[in-house]
């Protein structure tokens, strides 16, 4: 196992963040968390055409360029870094991982290309009213009927399900979950954007009725895939989260050096140098969380990921909140300001931590796959 | 996670393993994972235990052949320090010279320094102390005020330290002193190598506050020493001692992160035990206390992968010993918090349980080797880049 960088990788970063630091900047950022739709189908393309973002870690066999999870971190904590607008969480973390952990060739074949390509937008709608990530609060039920199956009930606070093409459903079924597809104007789905407290990550609520979907991989044994599927999608954005704390941080440290207080810079007052070093030190630590969780997917350990994954949602995810809120508090006043982009980051990251489920429930998820 | 490197450090982790278990055996396996760098306990079985392992060559793993070292390189001493802590090993009692002293003089010292002095070390024939804090210079060595004059073909030195680990027991020490009176700061400083068996050097232990004497307070009144007896150059000290504190930080974190996990499973176990478990305070704690120590061995593999692929340790390998300082003192007062009652009962003369001693000991873990307070100026200051405080 290599758990260094390789010169690709470090190639791979500097990519991205140029590429994100050009066209997610503060300005596009502002600009599509002040629209409904969160999303903007022209840089979509860019990122599939120019870089091949969506499709980076999806085999090549479905369309994809076969790269590992470590690189897929890489592309998560700069996308984390520039707070990336826009559905590549719900595609590529969410919907094109519940693709890849169902056993169902024909459905990869048939919707990982468009999802490597650009072309399709996806999600997985999972949560309902109660909020639960786990296989109890899976309400909406899913019935055969002569027609194929039929889907009803109301999923919500689902990542960009209300621009989604392809909406990847859990379902509760006579003997289990099972999964489905569905497109996303398919008939009896009605879609509601929910006005989210954080703008640059948009949710919806969806209402199924009657709608017809089709089954992804067999009936009732769903679950096992999507916690696999949810392990991996936390260890993701346990990255991006650590990409935010980290450009929160950069901002702290840049405002410290040119604020002058009293004659001078308060970055040279230990109030404030002390509190960007604990900020460091909780990014370190958050980012060996992350990482350890993205070598665990690399090496396929089943042991390893689990515990991994929830360690590093119950971690990061307290991390960016605390970071961002630091960042604020070095700013004074003008971190308190609308116009500032300091709160931007402290809303992505208090919607991070309860976006895949909140850090308490990873703690518990940890310790029951430790037996604690 | 295992450490994994190859065949050629598989072949040698493999013999290092069955040594351990062929030795770690009577009254040395009764004092498994006792010791750390302030901790003086069962001082006569470690001096042994540390001979045993010379003898069977396990000293100076990466040190040269010609110094009496196996000649092998950063992988196999990442390996032999991994497994030694792995295995539960005691403290080495010669650690200081292992550690800190001889990878000093490999780097810096002279060919007939290196001679002379590595392989009395790797024999275990000489202890050595370190000479670097006063009273007046804990955290600031720049206002060390020791200070040393040339008399002909000696150093003549005068001036007191302190916090010197294992002082009582060392016959050299290497000591930061002023040779230059005029100078400020960390201009003008000298490293000395003093044989303390001689009229002008008076050692003193120092009680700590888990009981033990390990701490020495050393007063030098003209104490002598050959002029050939410095490290590096004349008014170079300052680049010397920085160079040695960069190793020490570098080496002590594996081997501690071992036995914090060893700590946390011993923790998890004790809440059991006791039903504390189902305490959702706890049980919240305790759960935090177990994420701390995998982020810690996480910490570490990436700056030994950073390391042994040749590339330069990031950001982590400098905020380690901060994080795992103060984690690691939570840890502590979680454990005697769930030993509840019975843990605030101590054996005759003072005698501490492993769980006491290490609890008490991780007070010092937060000042050694630069206190929080420092690491955190270093933090912000040389990885960050933030500015200085205004000196005078």
């Amino acid at each position: 196992m290599d758990l260094t960088f390789s010169q690709e990788q470090d190639e791979l970063r500097k990519v991205v963040r140029s590429f994100l630091a050009k066209h997610s900047d503060e300005a596009a950022v502002r600009r599509l968390a002040a629209e409904p739709l969160g999303h903007d189908p022209v840089l979509w393309r860019r990122m599939a055409g120019e870089l091949g973002l969506q499709g980076l870690a999806i085999p090549e066999e479905y369309g994809g360029h076969g790269f590992g999870y470590v690189d897929l971190g890489i592309v998560f904590e700069e996308a984390g870094r520039a707070l990336l607008c826009g559905p590549y969480f719900a595609t590529v973390a969410l919907a094109a991982e519940a693709l890849l952990r169902c056993d169902d060739e024909q459905a990869r074949r048939d919707l990982l290309p468009g999802i490597a390509s650009g072309e399709t937008v996806a999600t997985l709608a999972l949560t309902e009213d109660s909020g639960r990530w786990d296989e109890q609060g899976i309400r909406l039920t899913g019935r055969t009927t002569a027609d194929g199956p039929r889907l009803t009930g109301t999923k919500t606070y689902v990542p960009d399900g209300h621009l989604a093409d392809l909406v990847l459903v859990a379902a509760r079924t006579p003997g289990g979950i099972s999964l489905f597809a569905v497109d996303g104007d398919a008939a009896g789905l009605v879609r509601t954007a929910l006005p989210t407290l954080d703008q640059t990550r948009k949710q919806a609520r969806l209402d199924f009725t009657d709608t017809p979907a089709r089954l992804i991989g067999s009936q009732d044994t769903a679950w096992p895939a999507l916690e696999r599927t949810l392990a991996t999608a936390s260890v993701l954005l346990a990255a991006e989260q650590v990409g935010g704390a980290a450009a929160a941080l950069d901002a702290a440290v840049d405002y410290a050096k040119i604020r002058v207080q009293y004659g001078r810079p308060i970055g040279s007052f230990q109030g404030i140098k002390h509190k960007c070093a604990d900020m460091l030190v909780e990014i370190e630590a958050a980012r060996s969380a992350a990482y350890a969780g993205l070598w665990a997917l690399d090496a396929d350990d089943d042991t390893e990921t689990p515990v991994a994954a929830a360690l590093a949602q119950a971690f990061c995810s307290e991390a960016f909140t605390k970071v961002a809120g630091d960042n604020i508090q070095v700013h004074g006043g003008i971190g308190f300001t609308w116009e500032h982009p300091a709160h931007l980051y402290f809303k992505r990251a208090k919607s991070s931590e309860v976006l895949l489920g909140t850090p308490s429930y990873h703690r518990e998820l940890l310790a029951t796959r430790l037996g604690i | 996670m295992e450490l994994d490197f190859g065949p050629a450090v598989r072949d040698f982790r493999d013999e290092l393993r069955d040594w351990l278990a062929d030795h770690l055996t009577g009254e040395f396996a009764a004092h498994r994972g006792v010791g750390g760098p302030t901790d003086g306990e069962a001082w006569e079985v470690r001096l042994a235990w540390d001979r045993e392992l010379s003898n069977g060559g396990w000293l100076g793993v990466g040190w040269p052949k010609e110094y009496g070292g196996r000649g092998l390189g950063l992988l196999e001493e990442i390996v032999f320090e991994y497994e030694y802590a792995r295995a539960n090993a005691p403290y080495r009692a010669t650690g200081n010279a292992l550690d800190l002293l001889g990878p000093m003089l490999l780097k810096m010292g002279g060919e007939e320094q290196k001679k002379r002095f590595l392989p009395p070390i790797l024999a275990v024939e000489e202890l050595w102390g370190q000479g670097f804090s006063e009273p007046g210079a804990g955290s600031d060595l720049a206002s060390v005020r020791t200070r040393a004059e040339r008399d002909g073909d000696q150093w003549v030195v005068s001036g007191q330290k302190v916090w010197t680990s294992f002082g009582i027991h060392a016959d050299w020490l290497y000591v930061l002193a002023r040779t230059d009176p005029d100078s400020v700061r960390h201009k003008g400083l000298t490293m000395l190598l003093l044989p303390t068996d001689q009229p002008g050097v008076e050692i003193r232990p120092i009680r700590n506050l888990a009981g033990q004497d390990e701490f020495a307070e050393v007063f030098l009144s003209d104490a002598r020493t050959g002029a050939d007896m410095i490290v590096g150059e004349v008014g170079q000290g300052w680049r010397t001692a920085m160079a040695t504190l960069g190793i020490e930080r570098g080496t002590t974190l594996l081997p501690q992160q071992l036995t914090f996990e060893r700590e946390a499973e011993a923790l998890i176990d004790l809440a059991r035990e006791r039903g504390a478990l189902d305490d959702p305070m706890l049980r919240r704690r305790i759960i935090d206390a177990w994420i701390s120590v995998r982020i810690m061995r996480t910490t570490n593999l990436r700056t030994l992968a950073e390391l042994t692929a040749g590339r330069t340790p990031g950001a982590q390998s400098t905020t380690a010993k901060l994080y795992a300082s103060t984690r690691h003192q939570q840890l502590g007062h979680l454990a005697q918090e769930l030993a509840g009652p019975a843990g605030q009962i101590v054996g005759e003369d003072y005698g501490l349980d492993m769980r006491q001693r290490s609890f008490l000991l991780s007070l010092a873990e937060t000042i050694y080797g630069g206190s929080s307070e420092i690491q955190r100026n270093i933090i912000g200051e040389q990885v960050l880049g933030l500015p200085k405080e205004p000196r005078p």
